[in-house]
């Protein structure tokens, strides 16, 4: 039963939220103060948290980032804005997807199960680079050194590495590793491969394992 | 000619040339007329006083000659000719003084010449600085006869000079011709220097006059390029742009009223954009509290509509009739802020390479549930080659005049034709509905404007689909047109633009039927215009 926290400042939406999700199985907790976020999320230890993006106390982002420094939770965001700032700013401080309300139940739980889903992983060992990938042990080692990846970016490595002479677009890595059935907003993939840069690469402005194909989309490289 | 081209650039473009070059022209001109006439003035005058009293000592010389002459012709004994003349000659010249007042050639008529007559000058004056002509007139006269000359010495100097001469006559021997010959070369000199001080000033004159109209010019000039460049730097953008303002003459006022313009445009557009951030801000405020309110009551509704199997008739309907008409007043909500987001100016553009067929017949899938259920088919026609645009927002062009076409063309297949040329793509949809009546091709982007507002509507659109179609197209720079006639279906027309933001000139697609003139109209831009007509002159 997998536990959800639901960080959001209305009061009847996170009911609202609690009747959906505990209708789809899962175990909701709430809060409704952005200051109070990590305490209650260190508490609880959720599988995924929904966060809004305005939040009273401390800013959505801010919970973000904070919960993103100590975990790899995934972390769905609620906001009203898709076209503003504030979608880039929330993915870039951590957030591996977004919703924007107002949102159809369904979707919403379409995206939750997306990032709780667990692939059935075969007893796997890819080299990428000088990057050594355990699949089962969802682990990163670079020269015997463990490198943390949330799961998201993990998954996003793993589908590069499995393929690596493919070139894949922005759609087919939304497709893949966020599991969106439509082709939605590519601005997730762009910054999720540069938090997966940031992780993994030497010299991030200089790629040598998640490379850019001009006009087309990314390749595991060299 | 390429030089003449430059010189007629330059001339054209800068003021200051202009003024400078008419300038020096005319002072030139009037320079040389007064040095002219101030130069013979002068010189007549100093000519004619020398003149006068050339000839009062001349006559007076002449008759004391004459006297002499005279005299001698009388005396004892019988003096040769020579002797004469000497007398004559001498007595001259003593009269002359030391001084050369003027010099003396005493000669004989032509003819007795010729008789070895002696002839006498002063001071080496030569016989040729009288001309024949005037020795001639002499000869024959018998009063005072002068005229300009050039006196020739032997030793070869000659200096200009005025000669006066008379006949004398001798007894016995006959006429000889007395010359005065006064030098001018004092008065030739004096001319000289008056003529070269003219010039010298005449100069002096032009250049001050070009310094000081440059300096005007410049002084005039520069603030109003000062101001020139000023305004320029507004136009760009800098609405703190000023000029500095000194004086109170017509250059502080051009630059004081240059100022108190840029100071009521920068108040006007800086409450402009108050406007528009207060308008922006609202907009993005409204959707943040609609929005999540309207999130729960839409999670609300859809729990409700899940379970509606458990509530009886008209509880269940009461359910559906809620799911659907939230989702209604979603697209609604969704609509409003999009027209008010083109009204704020914060609509913008993310381009993309993109194949408007590709985009059709994605739009017509992603509609096909509908378009199935209506049982209206979709015909895609032609082609056109990638360009760059904004996919969703012609996406939502096309989704709208599609959705529009299947409310109007029920059951009947809706055209949709593609085209192309050198600077634009057009897409032609095209319905087989009741059409549109006279003027309301105009009508149908108004905000919701409806054909019939007694017509139920079948897809519940909003009525705000085509206004939003309308701004999408002119964001891109480009057009969104209707056509239609009564029985004869509706038809839209979407014209892009190929290279973004470039102005069209026509579209590459003809709408209505045919009609060569309907191919250049811009529709939209006639749809402004009809609004701007008072009714009143429909009916003139």
């Amino acid at each position: 039963m997998a536990r959800v926290l639901v960080v959001d400042d209305d009061q009847a939406l996170s009911e609202m939220l609690g009747i959906v999700l505990r209708a789809e199985g899962y175990t909701a907790s709430f809060c409704d103060d952005g200051s109070k976020a990590y305490g209650i999320f260190k508490e609880t230890k959720p599988d995924l948290v929904l966060l809004d993006l305005m939040l009273p106390g401390l800013d959505g982002v801010e919970v973000c980032k904070v919960i993103r420094a100590e975990s790899g939770v995934p972390i769905v965001m609620l906001t009203a804005r898709g076209d503003t700032l504030d979608v880039i700013k929330g993915l870039e401080s951590g957030a591996d997807d977004y919703v924007i309300k107002p949102f159809k139940p369904k979707e919403l739980i379409a995206r939750i199960k997306a990032r709780l889903k667990k692939d059935d992983l075969k007893a796997e060992s890819l080299t990428l680079g000088d990057l050594s990938i355990d699949v089962i042990g969802h682990s990163v080692k670079r020269n015997g050194k463990e490198i943390s990846l949330t799961p998201l970016e993990f998954d996003l490595l793993l589908a590069l590495a499995r393929k690596p002479w493919q070139v894949y677009t922005r759609e087919q890595l939304l497709t893949e590793v966020w599991h969106y059935r439509n082709p939605a907003d590519t601005r997730l993939v762009n910054v999720h491969v540069q938090r997966l840069r940031a992780k993994v690469e030497h010299d991030p402005e200089n790629p040598e394992i998640v490379m850019t194909v001009r006009g087309v989309g990314y390749k595991a490289g060299p | 000619m390429k030089l003449f081209y430059l010189i007629k650039q330059a001339w054209n473009k800068s003021l200051s040339i202009r003024i400078i070059a008419t300038t020096f022209i005319v002072s030139t001109i009037l320079v040389t007329i007064i040095g002219l006439i101030l130069i013979n003035r002068v010189s007549s005058g100093i000519l004619s006083s020398k003149e006068s009293s050339s000839l009062t000592e001349a006559s007076s010389a002449i008759n004391e000659a004459q006297r002499v002459v005279s005299a001698t012709d009388i005396g004892a004994g019988s003096p040769t000719v020579s002797v004469i003349v000497d007398t004559a000659v001498t007595a001259l010249a003593v009269r002359a003084g030391q001084s050369g007042l003027y010099d003396v050639l005493f000669l004989s008529a032509e003819e007795m010449s010729k008789q070895g007559l002696p002839e006498r000058g002063t001071n080496l004056v030569a016989e040729t600085s009288v001309s024949d002509e005037l020795r001639n007139q002499v000869e024959n006269s018998d009063k005072l006869l002068w005229s300009y000359t050039q006196i020739n010495y032997l030793d070869g100097r000659n200096i200009p000079g005025l000669v006066i001469g008379a006949p004398i006559k001798i007894n016995n021997v006959g006429t000889y011709s007395l010359f005065l010959l006064f030098p001018l070369d004092k008065e030739e000199e004096t001319i000289r220097i008056i003529r070269s001080a003219v010039l010298v000033t005449g100069i002096f004159l032009i250049f001050g006059l070009l310094i000081l109209v440059w300096y005007l010019t410049r002084s005039v000039l520069s603030p109003v390029r000062k101001t020139a460049n000023a305004a320029e730097r507004l136009r760009m953008g800098l609405l703190n742009e000023r000029v500095p303002v000194s004086g109170e003459d017509d250059l502080a006022k051009l630059a004081g009223s240059f100022n108190s313009m840029a100071a009521s445009i920068q108040q006007q557009i800086g409450q402009l954009e108050q406007m528009s951030r207060m308008q922006r801000r609202f907009v993005s405020d409204v959707s943040h509290e609609l929005r999540t309110p309207l999130t729960t009551v839409r999670m609300a509704a859809d729990v409700l509509y899940e379970s509606r199997n458990q509530y009886t008739g008209e509880t269940a309907r009461a359910a559906e009739l809620l799911s659907t008409q939230i989702e209604r007043f979603e697209i609604l909500l969704s609509q409003l802020l999009e027209i008010s987001r083109f009204d704020a100016g914060a609509a913008d553009l993310s381009l993309k390479q993109t194949n408007i067929k590709n985009l059709i017949e994605k739009t017509a899938d992603s509609l096909s549930s509908l378009l199935t259920k209506q049982e209206t088919p979709v015909v895609i026609n032609g082609s056109a080659p990638e360009i760059e645009m904004d996919p969703r927002r012609i996406e939502r062009v096309l989704r709208n005049l599609i959705l529009n076409a299947s409310e109007y063309g029920v059951g009947k297949p809706i055209e949709v034709e593609i085209g192309s040329d050198e600077e634009a793509i057009a897409v032609i949809v095209k319905d087989q509905g009741p059409g549109l009546k006279p003027g309301e091709s105009s009508l149908v982007f108004n905000r919701f404007w409806r054909a019939d507002p007694a017509r139920a509507r079948t897809t519940g659109g909003t009525g705000l689909g085509l206004a939003i179609a309308l701004e999408d197209a002119r964001l891109h720079s480009g057009w969104l047109d209707a056509w239609g006639s009564p029985g004869q279906g509706t038809m839209f027309r979407l014209t892009l633009p190929r290279v973004a933001h470039k102005a069209i000139s026509k579209s590459p697609l003809a709408i209505g039927l045919g009609d060569e003139k309907q191919l250049e109209l811009d529709m939209s831009a006639l749809a402004e215009l009809m609004t701007t007509i008072p009714m009143g002159t429909k009916n003139e």
